[in-house]
This record gives structure tokens, sequence and C-alpha cells, in this order.
């Protein structure tokens, strides 16, 4: 517990309407996207200037507390959840576009713009930000930073990692930088600015970014193929990259995950089908024509039943919009959805599902699949009740075999949602002991207090 | 009685459901859509947040302190959370639980209590105190206190607060619906379908020319329109707001009485009624006696412009040629899922310039009685409607709830903008003719 002293120092650095320390205040950011993981912090504060957020982290240093920065809450690996001895700082409220630079195609925002905010307004000048994570409508810049978060058009435009051109950072003990730049080429120093993105809140508070803008592509063509098996539509990515093609999206849902998405959307989708693909070519109106019809042909040499091609744009957006809430529309089968989030090689992704397959018979649990196939990335989602406490047990032996199985193939254990404190026991699975070392020693050096985000990603 | 459980600050009557709380996997897909959570961008301000204050205290981690209280209030039950949910968790059937413990456990504060009670149990709940009621505001309304009361600065100071309220208070009728009308209206032609039809509580005394106009529409389109006496407030009102007690007797009331008659469908014209008349059966599931008429009575519950789509609207001639937007009343999209066919039915009007509005579906603040209760929470909530109905500049906004009517004139008014606020009906019985 942080002593009524200190708070009463914190409160004094922000206006009273920007600190809350009620029981309901501190209920209600207990928790994140996250299943199962929850803590009380002891104060929550809402800084509105990066001088008060550098007096915090002094602060911090001094009387020994810690400190977990946090955007919207939608994390799925704990990365927000509080800690002992914590406040929470809260940056949603930083959500001002600072500046959209068109003749550098550049945007500088404050970490808490909405991902699809900032979609919307540079879209209005014919600009695009490619990451869309499923939770783009409200999760922030500062937590897909964070979490170096990727979406439905990482195959073709990459994650967030590649639109991030700088940074603005408050370091744990206080003091603030500027990484990165405009500069399109850049190698004075170390590259400070990749070594915070995906950081997950535990070496630094972000308190501006730079981003990078591209020209919003022409046109788009948006399909659904339809599959007897799980295996035919894995094969299908890979044929699709083997044609040289690289497709916005393809997107992979799975029989039980195509039922509760219809369940909620319905869009008429079929729900006697194993699985299907979302697929999204787009670019110059002729080449999304060749394109098109060579994945077209792809799904058929593979065994698609059906294709369907989206008539409309209005189609192919609530096409993707129901594939956003795929995750939480599979709490319609069971309350508790615990998610994983391995990620193979692309030439893998049929094997993968075939292993999640044997696996969830092996333990009896039920286990929906979808995932960004075209990335490699697949989210087995164990449908659970978390009031049952023998099935999270099963669950949690299944999902450790799925690890095992996607590092066999070269894969990893998270491909977008991050370590946080729900992955950390297997971190060494795919880094190794020694890169652990090294990712505490940089820690150390930075943090030697450890008083940002302490625990995620590893204990020190 | 009633006990309290160790480890559960709720009391065992009407508990918020366990697998309803347990169903929300708080993902934050709701944030987005919440209007409260957009005002103060507070977690627990939000659906998510909301969710999780009624689990703490139905596990025992928190009381039901102010802080609880003032969110379930705070909440406006418009449920554009649930639309947003693809979980699909009840989220509405939770806050009004919530709102029921609150009042079981006498926590409210004594103006809510006293204003809420007397309005809601005894004023609208009986038809003959409702009436009375109405004839001394008609009085006043039509009185020279309310002119001096609205000039003088000094008295409008001190009752500024009354005198808000009053505005937002719907006009009575200078004659009451129910005794214009004969029980058994006959259309012209064959008559295709018997419909009943409540005449509502408000409705009846303050909205009598919708309910005319309804009424109207019903007859051209074939059907025989029976209006019984005997019906009672729908207890929407009451439900919304926590009384789950007088709600199921009214329910029952009505069950009784609209299962007395061999009806094709109830066609309601208030969204708000509507939605709970849809879940009469919900309601009293606890009831054995009632459970199974009361569903049946739900399944035919529908609103004016599902019904017309459904048996097929008349065409005509007419044009309204008119810039017209439609504003979604929340218990009609978010509670009973009807987006398409108002606007179906409004773009098929020869002549009219429909312009969707931005954010439609976002309540308007009335909600109720949140505009009496809530006033300036709700008049924040009003502010960003009206943004919205300035950029779309519509000389007509057609919507199907009397609050939504009222709140949404209210904002016109004082932007001292022409606009009209039409329910669905008059426009229809404007572009029949009749
Ligand atoms: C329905 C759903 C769908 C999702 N789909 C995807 C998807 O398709 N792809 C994907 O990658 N993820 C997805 N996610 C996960 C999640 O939305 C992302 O990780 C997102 O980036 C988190 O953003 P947030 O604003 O909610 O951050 P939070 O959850 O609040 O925080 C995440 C991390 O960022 C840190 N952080 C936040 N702000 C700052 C800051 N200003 N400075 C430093 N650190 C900060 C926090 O400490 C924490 O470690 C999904 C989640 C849900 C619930």
């Amino acid at each position: 517990m942080i002593k009524s002293s200190v708070l009463k120092q914190l409160s004094s650095i922000v206006e009273n309407k920007n600190f809350y320390t009620s029981q309901e205040d501190k209920i209600t950011y207990s928790y994140d996207g996250t299943p199962l993981l929850e803590h009380l912090p002891d104060a929550i504060i809402r800084p509105t200037n990066k001088e008060q957020i550098s007096h915090i982290v002094k602060l911090a240093n001094k009387e020994h507390f810690s400190i977990v920065p946090r955007g919207a809450g939608t994390g799925l690996s704990g990365g927000s959840i509080p800690v002992e001895n914590c406040i929470v700082l809260d940056m949603s409220q930083w959500n001002k576009i600072l500046e959209i630079d068109t003749e550098n195609l550049t945007a500088w925002v404050e970490p808490g713009v909405i991902t699809s905010q900032l979609h919307q307004e540079v879209e209005k000048i014919g600009l695009f930000y490619p990451p869309d994570p499923g939770s783009m409508n409200i999760c922030t810049i500062g937590g897909n930073v964070a979490e170096n978060s990727g979406g439905l058009r990482g195959l073709k435009y990459g994650v967030t990692k590649n639109y991030v051109m700088g940074l603005e950072v408050v370091l744990p003990n206080g003091e603030i930088i500027i990484c990165g730049g405009k500069n399109v080429k850049d190698v004075a120093g170390y590259n400070l600015k990749d070594f915070f993105i995906g950081s997950e809140g535990t070496l630094g508070i972000f308190t501006r970014i730079l981003l990078k803008l591209i020209p919003k592509p022409q046109t788009s063509k948006t399909m659904l193929a339809y599959f007897n098996t799980q295996s035919d539509a894995g094969k299908t990515v890979s044929a699709i990259i083997a044609q040289k093609i690289i497709p916005a999206t393809v997107e992979f849902l799975d029989k039980t995950t195509i039922r509760c998405v219809e369940d909620f959307a319905k869009l008429g989708l079929p729900t006697d089908i194993e699985s299907l693909l979302l697929l999204e070519v787009d670019g110059h109106p002729v080449v999304v024509e060749e394109e098109a019809a060579k994945v077209v042909e792809c799904c058929k040499r593979n065994n698609a039943i059906e294709i369907k091609i989206a008539g409309t744009e209005e189609e192919a957006m609530r096409l993707k919009t129901a594939r956003r809430s795929a995750f939480s529309a599979l709490a319609r089968t069971k309350p508790t959805t615990i998610l994983e989030d391995i990620t193979v090689p692309r030439s893998s992704v049929a094997v993968m599902l075939e292993k999640i397959q044997v696996i969830s018979k092996k333990y009896d649990i039920q286990i929906g699949t979808f995932g960004h196939a075209g990335d490699g990335n697949l989210h087995p989602t164990c449908l659970t009740d978390e009031r049952n406490y023998e099935e999270i047990g099963r669950a949690e032996k299944a999902y450790e075999e799925i690890f095992v199985e996607a590092i066999k193939l070269g894969g990893t254990i998270t491909g977008e949602h991050g370590t946080g404190l729900a992955k950390k026991k297997f971190l060494h699975l795919v880094s190794g002991y020694t890169a652990i070392e090294t990712m505490r020693t940089i820690k150390r050096a930075l943090d030697p207090n450890n008083i940002l985000n302490p625990g995620k990603v590893f204990d020190l | 009685m009633t006990t309290v459980r160790p480890n559960n600050f709720f009391l065992e009557t009407d508990i918020p459901s366990n697998d309803v709380i347990t169903n929300c996997m708080h993902c934050g897909l709701c944030l987005p859509v919440c209007p409260t959570y957009a005002i103060t961008g507070r977690e627990k301000s939000s659906p998510r947040g909301r969710i999780r204050l009624i689990k703490a205290v139905a596990e025992g981690t928190l009381d039901v302190t102010d802080g609880f209280i003032e969110e379930m209030n705070f909440c406006l039950d418009c449920q554009a959370c649930e639309t947003s949910c693809p979980a699909g968790v009840k989220y509405g059937s939770l806050v009004e639980s919530a709102r029921n413990q609150i009042r079981l456990l006498n926590k409210q504060s004594f103006l809510e209590k006293y204003l809420k009670k007397i309005f809601l149990t005894t004023v609208i709940s009986n038809t003959r105190w409702l009436k009375i009621t109405a004839k001394i505001l008609r009085l006043y309304q039509n009185s020279i206190v309310e002119k001096i009361i609205q000039k003088n600065k000094i008295i409008y100071f001190f009752v500024s607060k009354l005198v808000q309220l009053q505005k937002l208070s719907p006009r009575v009728d200078k004659l009451f619906f129910d005794e214009q009308h004969p029980e058994i209206l006959k259309p012209n032609g064959v008559s295709k379908y018997r419909i009943g039809f409540l005449s509502g509580c408000l409705m009846n005394v303050a909205f009598a020319k919708i309910n005319e106009d309804t009424i109207k529409v019903l007859l051209h389109h074939d059907c025989e329109v029976i209006i019984p006496k005997e019906q009672v407030c729908c207890g929407s009102l009451q439900a919304h707001n926590g009384d789950f007690e007088i709600a199921r007797e009214l329910a029952k009331k009505n069950v009784d009485v609209f299962s007395g008659y061999d009806l094709d469908a109830i066609v309601m014209n208030s969204a708000g009624c509507g939605a709970l008349m849809k879940e009469y059966g919900e309601y009293l599931k606890d009831d054995p006696k009632y459970f199974q008429k009361a569903q049946k009575l739900s399944n035919k519950v529908k609103d004016l412009s599902e019904f017309l789509i459904g048996i097929g609207l008349k065409k005509t001639e007419r044009k309204f040629t008119k810039r017209v937007t439609y504003h979604d009343a929340c218990h009609l999209i978010h509670a009973q899922k009807i987006y398409k066919e108002p606007r179906e039915i409004i773009q098929s009007i020869p002549g009219i310039q429909y312009i969707e509005l931005n954010e439609a579906s976002w309540c308007c603040g009335s909600a109720g009685i949140y505009n009496v209760v809530n006033y300036s929470d709700s008049m924040k909530i009003l502010d960003r409607k009206m943004e919205n109905i300035l950029s779309a500049n519509p000389e007509y906004i057609v919507t199907t709830n009397p609050g939504c009517i009222t709140q949404i004139a209210y904002g016109c008014k004082t932007r001292n903008l022409g606009t009209q606020v039409i329910h669905l009906a008059t426009l229809l019985r404007e572009i029949y003719g009749i």
C-alpha cells in the first residue's frame, strides 16, 4: 500500500479532478481485456502534461511505488493490470492529433488517440494508417506502440512498428527524450526508438508519437472462401503466398468462431462449413483485378466449396467488422474465453491448425480458432467458465502443449498481444534464458528502482 | 422476507444474474458507444466498469456505496452497449436489477426516493391519479402562474430547477385520448387484422395526437383496432428504474386484459413501452401462473414500423418534399433491434429528401425520466445530438418515442431552430391524407 502522505503528494501534482482513490475507481481500473487477472491499484492519476508525468516518476523513485501506464485497457496479456503498491497512470485523455504533415506524410499524435479515429482523420485527406487491431474503435496508439500491435492488414502492410518514426518518452528516471523524427533515413547513434516499441510500458511512458502515413490504396476487393476442412484453408494461405501475391488481409475463422460471429452479426454466413478465409486485395484497380482472380484460383485449387465477393464497400466493411468481433463473440458459447496468440511461419499454418485440433481433443476442451492466417498468427481460444477450476486447469495444460508445438515449428508464443503477465512464464521457451537476462540488464540500466510496470514481461 | 447473504451485499430477490455478469469478458468494445463514458472518460461510467462494480457487490468486495448508486443512476439504460457487445451481454437487465436492489435496500437519496416514488408508483401506475395530476398540470400550463414564473427573474431563479423541468415535461392534452374513443374501432372496408392498442399512460394524457395518428394509420391498413378500457400503464418506466414489483403488477394486469381479446398483434407507438411489453415473458418468468400467458402476449407485440413493413406498407401518391432525418429511439434500436423498418418507411415516401443523421443511434438524453432526475447530464448528451442535427440541417426529425420527441423538440426550441420533431405515425397520417 502506498502511504497516505505519498498519495497526498501525488494528488498535489495534478488537479483534483484527475486523481482518484475511491473504491469504485480502483475496482474499475483493476483489469484490462485479459481473462482471469486483476489487481487493485492504490490510486488512478490522469496527468495533463509531460512535466507532471516526469514529476510523478521522480516521486515514484523517491518513495518506491510503481507506475502502471494505461491506454484503453484492451490489452490481452495483462500489460495495464495493476501490481502491488502501484498507481495507474491513465493516458486515455491524451487524445489529440497534433499535426498531419501532408508533405512528409507523417502525423504527430498524443498517445491516447483512438486508433480508428486516426484512420478516419487521415483517410479524409487520402492518406492511410494501416495498423488496425480488432479493438481499433477503442484501443489507443500508445497501447498499440507499447504492444507493437498488429491487425487485419498486417500481411501486406506490417504492424505498428513499421509506422513509428519518432517517440517522445518520459524515462523511468523522469528525464524526457525524443528519439527518431521525420527523416526517412537516420542512423545517428543507437536506434533508441525501436527499443521502446513493444516495451509494454516497462521502459518509458510515451507522451507523443510520430507516425508514418502512406497514400490510401485506390481500390480494394474483399472475398470470402468457404472450406470443408481447416487444413484446406491453411493450405490455401501458403498457396497464395507461394504465388507471390501479398493480399492486404487473409483472415481465418473456424466453425465455432463462424457460428458465434454469425449469431452476433447476422451476415448470413453458412454455419455448417468447417472454416472460412476472409481475403482482401488492394491497390491499383488493374492489379486488384488480376490478383483477385489469382486468389480465387488458389482457393478453388485447394477445394474451396464456395467463393463470395463483396459487392459494395459497405458489405466489405460489414465482413471485416464482423471478423473484428470474433474474439468477443466467442463468449456467446461460454463466458470465459482464454485466447492465445501463437505465430508460426506461414508455410506451417495448416500443420498448426491440425495440431490445435488434436490437442483440443486430447484435453477435452472446446477451442475456437481464428486469426491473421496470412501472418501465421493464430488465436486458438479456449471456451470455458472461470467458475470451473478443473476445466481451467486442463486448458492451461493444453496451452502449454500448443506453445511447445508452435515453437517446434519455428514459431513463437505471442505474435501481437505481448508477454505481459499472462505469458511471462513461457517466455524462456522461445527466447531462451540468455536473451531474457539481456532484457533484464537493459531494464535494470534504465529503471534501477523497477518502478515502471514491474513484473511485466519478466521478473527482475 | 428477504435476507442478506454474508458474501453478497445484494438481497436475494431479483439478484443481478451471475451468468450475465460472468458473460462479460471485459474486452471494452462497449466503451466507444457509451454516452456517459463519453462524458467522463472514466471506466466506472462505462458498461464494462458498471458490470465490474455490480460483480464486486455480488461478491461482497464492495458495499452498496453512494458511489455505486451514483453510477447506477448515471447510466441512461440506453443499451447501446448491448448492440455493440459481440458476446451478447444483457447489460440492461443487470443495471435494472441493481437499481431494484438499491430501492429494496432503501438506499435511494431523499429526492429520488420521493420523486420517483410519487411519479412512478402512484401517478403513472394508476390511471385515475394520472388523470387528476395531468388535469392539475393542464390548469397550471394554461394559467397565468406559468407566465409569471417564466417572466419574473427572481422567482425564476428560485424555481429555475422546476421551470427547467416543467419545460421538459410534455404539454397536457385538452382531451385525453382514451376519453375520445369507443373500445373498438373498425376500418372502412373489410378488416384484415385485429390489433390491440396500448393507449399508454403519458401518451394518453399528453400525446393524444400521436395516438390518434397511429390509430388512423392502422385503420387505413385495414386493421380493426381494440383499445381495451381496463388496460393500465405498461410498467416500462418503473422497470427501467428498478421498481420490479410495480412493473410486474402492471404487466400481469395487462396480460389479463389483452389476453381477453383474440388479437393478431399488439401495435406500439412508444419504443419504451414496446420494449417492455416484449419482455413481459422475461419479467414474469418465475410466475408459473403468468409466464406462458405473458410470453404469448409478448410474442404478439410489434412496433408500428415493424408491423407495417410486415403486412406491407400501403403506397401513396402524395408527395412530401421535405428534408427529413431519423433519430433512433434507444428502446427501438437497442432494446428491440429495429433499425431498418422506420428508415425503409420514410425513404419510400414520394418526394422525400432523406438524410441519414450522424450518430443517429446515440441517445438523446431523454431516457425515460432521466432528463428530469439527471437534468444537467441529460443536457450534455442532448448537446451532442443537437450538433449532429445542426449539421444535417433537416426540416423534420422523425422518431418513434414520446420521450425523444419532447427532448429533441426542447433542444430545437432552446436553439431557436424551426425544425419539427414528429412521430413516424404523424408523418404517415400526413402523407396518406387521412
Ligand atoms: C476485442 C479485441 C481485439 C483485439 N485485436 C487485436 C489485434 O487484432 N491485434 C493486436 O495486436 N491486438 C489486439 N488486441 C489487443 C489490444 O487491443 C492491443 O494490445 C492494444 O494495442 C492495446 O491498447 P490499449 O490502448 O488498450 O492499451 P492498454 O491495454 O491500456 O495497455 C497495453 C500496454 O501498453 C502500455 N501503455 C499504454 N499506454 C502507454 C503509454 N502512453 N506509454 C507507455 N506505455 C503505455 C501499458 O502499460 C500496457 O503494458 C485486441 C483486444 C481486444 C479486446
